[in-house]
């Protein structure tokens, strides 16, 4: 990273000297500005948080009575004489991309993003910049995601076909975004819909802030009857284990990016796997970087040695930053740890 | 979309065996029976020869798909699978309406591109790329190449056409076995009407064991029990037709070729003679070392010297056909003594193996621990009255095999695995010590629960050391008990040894690194 450039990679995580504030800090570091909620980018022990009001939400949710303040998209905050902004990153709703700017020099950090609009979140759009740090979850060409109408309509399709078939339908998806895109794209006139109490939990987390979801009942309550034929979104972290076993006969998906590849939906050992992600695809990551009009591009995580690569010879002044964001998560076994909180 | 396409995507989109059936039998139902005769001959392995090399295959998808060399060798190290590699590269570029080819209409194609002078090859197989949707790009690129595994069993298949065809398990297995091709072969006359195409050179289905579960106690009175030894060869098929040999593997495939000393050796055997036994490596009345086989198996037309230096033997287990009549449903004993006339003890190279008479299960059990010095891995347990059955059967026949070597090692490199595992760091490399100093002396791929992957994964991920390519240097923390058959020296290997069947046994979270065992204990096995 360029010296004494607004923006430093410390220790803890991505500093602004000037402005004395971190940025999705991952050990507790001071004052910090959150691009979302998810739990490697929303730590806990930071001395005040800056965000998003939907974010402020999910972090009053997730970690308890923490010290935030709420910023609007595209209102300018000056923090000891540097000039603060946040845009619509479209990953989950309340996410953002964080502009910094003093003088000449403008800075983008990314956060997780996606480029297409998934009729939840507040629609990404482009921030032009000096500086642009981007994540690159799927920073390979082998990463292309098909429109999320198709997705939606195939998980409507296996669940219609398994409740005609008597059996139950439970969707694994992350509870903070994934959840309630899949929710939202659910067809009500198949079957009831249920969702596991960290799905319910934060769909009345994001409800109270604001975000429009279809009707979803808490689990507990259903009867063996209300069952019948219904769908269930849980949390990766409910697969495999005994709570599935009041759904029997049942058949499991899942959704997420990795879905993409035969050797990951086989790894997940659920019937199904969709490709449904939270995250840019390859040429949505292209486009990002071309429409920052940055002149230098920092990746943070994802397959960021051959994102870097392919960008260098692209002609572009690319970077890798070691950091310990992680993106759309293959490993339950760590995010069964974060998710343990909730 | 193509119903074999359908049926694929049906295939994998369940874990349930019931699923995969019920999908099989709707596309028997509605397919030609041109395309249920190539999708029989892909799933027993009957490929069309591939028509390109793998570095073709990959430079030219790259080149189609307009990525540059090293990308697309990024791209196959996370996918885990260049198939889908390609299918996955391919999908933005392919054409918005892609051509259903049947499965027949597609391996012909395959078969023509073979033919093509390479020039040509190149434009048509990128134009087919092209023309495919992504589900057929990628089970395309699997049929071209050489593993078509996908979660469909033979056994499974066999099952499917019994209850389309209405006939029995065991008879499809067998009509489904031997010399054929769609080429060559009609639906019809290979699978319902068998004696249009008796062929001379069809093996029988093999009868496999399960690993003894139980107490050998409770298998009763031991005099019931035919025993022998379980030797470390190949399973082999001997067939005398119409006075021809023919041997075949397990993995049925034709290998006379590679033994005309034992092919010379069968001619004396009456016609309508089929045997099951075990290839050896063998010399004067015992067995060799395993890798002397290894040889022979890769050389086709061996020269004397190699015969000669690589002496080869069948330990014959078992009688199938006699005088040429299916011997199979006769109980064992039946066909022991009936072999024991045809063989005696006087034809060279084809050898009766013994069985073992012992008065209890004790003496059994010594028997076994005993076998390894005869370079055998244990004994078969089968039941006097068993008839010859098809496939892996519980009940009648039981492997006992004698313990694996083990030893204590320390994981110290660690590579991306294939396949499901490609996201994961699966493939080990292990070490012992020796003056102080880790030396590595195997790999190990398999043994773990999916959950301690994970953890090891993660270790990986955390304490590497050092980056070589694809390969990480891990810190010296982790100790696993290591398991294998066998062992010898080599002059291949750093540690001097090389290991038979090397996998894991054990994650020992109890031992530290100073626990691991040394070279000299790992020698001390030889």
């Amino acid at each position: 990273m360029q010296e004494a450039g607004l923006i430093q990679l410390s220790s803890k995580g991505l500093y602004c000297a000037e402005g004395d504030f971190f940025i999705d800090p991952w050990y507790p570091a001071g004052k910090a500005i959150i691009t979302h909620g998810h739990s490697d980018h929303a730590r806990i022990g930071q001395s005040a948080y800056l965000a998003h009001p939907t974010t402020c939400s999910v972090m009053k949710h997730r970690l308890g009575e923490v010290n935030t303040q709420a910023l609007n998209y595209e209102q300018e905050l000056m923090i000891n004489g540097v000039g603060v902004t946040l845009f619509p990153a479209g990953h989950i709703p309340g996410s953002a991309q964080v502009r910094i700017r003093k003088g000449k020099e403008t800075w983008v950090v990314s956060g997780d993003y996606k480029c297409h609009a998934d009729g939840l979140s507040e629609p990404y759009v482009p921030v032009t910049c000096n500086h642009f740090i981007s994540e690159c979850t799927f920073g390979l060409p082998v990463f292309h995601w098909q429109p999320q109408g198709e997705v939606l309509a195939s998980i409507n399709q296996w669940w219609q076909q398994n409740a005609v078939q008597g059996l139950q339908s439970v969707i694994f998806a992350y509870a903070l975004g994934k959840a309630q895109r899949i929710l939202n794209g659910l067809d009500p006139s198949i079957g009831k819909i249920f969702g596991h109490g960290a799905v319910i939990a934060m769909n009345q987390t994001l409800h109270a802030a604001g975000v429009n979801l279809a009707a979803c009942q808490a689990i507990n309550q259903a009867s063996k009857e209300d069952l019948k034929g219904a769908i269930i979104i849980a949390p990766p972290a409910a697969s495999g284990t005994p709570w599935l076993n009041k759904f029997e006969p049942y058949r499991t998906a899942f959704a997420s990016g990795w879905m993409a590849m035969r050797g990951s939906r086989r790894w997940q050992a659920a019937d199904r796997g969709f490709v449904l992600s939270d995250h840019a695809d390859w040429k949505e990551l292209n486009h990002a970087v071309e429409s920052s009009g940055a002149e230098n591009i920092y990746l943070t995580h994802g397959y960021k040695a051959a994102f870097a690569k392919y960008l260098q010879s692209k002609g572009k002044r690319a970077f890798e930053l070691d950091t310990l964001f992680e993106g759309e998560s293959l490993n339950h076994s760590s995010e069964k740890e974060l998710e343990a909180n909730v | 979309m193509s119903n074999w396409v359908t049926l694929f995507e049906a295939i994998e989109a369940s874990n349930k065996t019931s699923d995969k059936v019920k999908a099989l039998l709707a596309f028997f139902e509605i397919a030609e029976e041109e395309d249920k005769l190539w999708l029989i001959a892909i799933f027993t392995g009957r490929k069309p020869k591939k028509p390109i090399t793998a570095t073709e295959m990959r430079q030219w998808s790259a080149e189609a798909a307009g990525v540059e060399q090293w990308l697309f060798e990024e791209c196959y190290s996370v996918v885990g699978d260049v198939s889908e590699t390609i299918a996955l590269l391919l999908q933005t570029k392919s054409s918005n309406q892609p051509i259903n080819y049947s499965l027949s209409q597609l391996m012909h194609e395959l078969i023509r591109i073979g033919k093509l002078p390479v020039a040509e090859k190149k434009e048509v197989l990128q134009n087919l790329w092209l023309s495919l949707d992504k589900g057929s790009c990628f089970l395309f690129n699997k049929m071209m190449t050489g593993g078509f595994r996908i979660g469909v069993s033979q056994q499974l298949l066999v099952q499917a056409l019994a209850t389309h065809l209405k006939v029995t398990v065991p008879q499809i297995a067998h009509r489904i076995m031997g010399n054929w091709s769609p080429l060559t072969h009609q639906f019809q006359e290979l699978l319902l009407n068998p004696n249009s195409n008796a062929d001379a050179s069809k093996p029988y289905p093999f009868y496999l064991a399960y690993p003894l579960e139980i107490n050998p106690e409770e298998l009763g009175d031991v005099t019931q029990w035919q025993i022998e030894y379980k030797w470390d060869g190949i399973r082999c098929q001997l067939i005398k037709r119409n006075n021809q040999v023919y041997l075949w593997s397990r993995g049925e495939e034709l290998i006379s070729d590679n033994f005309p000393d034992l092919i010379a050796a069968a001619m004396v055997l009456p016609n309508g003679t089929v045997l099951d036994g075990e290839l050896m490596a063998w010399e004067h009345n015992a067995a060799l070392p395993f890798a002397l086989l290894q040889k022979r198996i890769t050389r086709h037309k061996p020269s004397k010297k190699m015969i000669a230096d690589c002496p080869c033997a069948i330990l014959i287990y078992d009688l199938l056909e006699c005088n040429g009549i299916d011997f199979r449903t006769q109980e064992l004993y039946i066909r022991r003594s009936k072999l024991a006339e045809l063989i005696g003890n006087e034809l060279p190279l084809l050898h009766l193996s013994p069985t073992l008479h012992l008065k209890d299960w004790t003496d059994v059990a010594k028997a076994r621990l005993e076998s390894r010095n005869l370079r055998a891995e244990g004994l078969m347990l089968k039941s006097a009255q068993s008839p010859y059955q098809s496939g892996r059967k519980r009940g009648d026949w039981w492997k006992w095999k004698v313990d694996p070597y083990q030893i204590d090692a320390v994981l110290v490199y660690a590579q991306k695995g294939h396949g499901r595992r490609a996201n994961f760091y699966t493939d080990y490399t292990f070490a012992v010590w020796h003056q102080q100093k880790l030396v590595t002396f195997t790999k190990a791929y398999s043994g773990l629960t999916d959950k301690e992957i994970e953890m090891v994964d993660q270790f990986v991920k955390k304490n590497t050391l050092e980056k070589f390519g694809p390969v990480r240097t891990v810190k010296p923390e982790l100790v696993f008990e290591i398991g294998f058959e066998g062992i010898q020296e080599s002059a291949r290997h750093k540690s001097g040894v090389a290991l038979r069947f090397p996998r894991i046994l054990k994650w020992r979270t109890d031992k530290k690194v100073e626990d691991a065992n040394t070279l000299d204990e790992l020698k001390r096995l030889l």
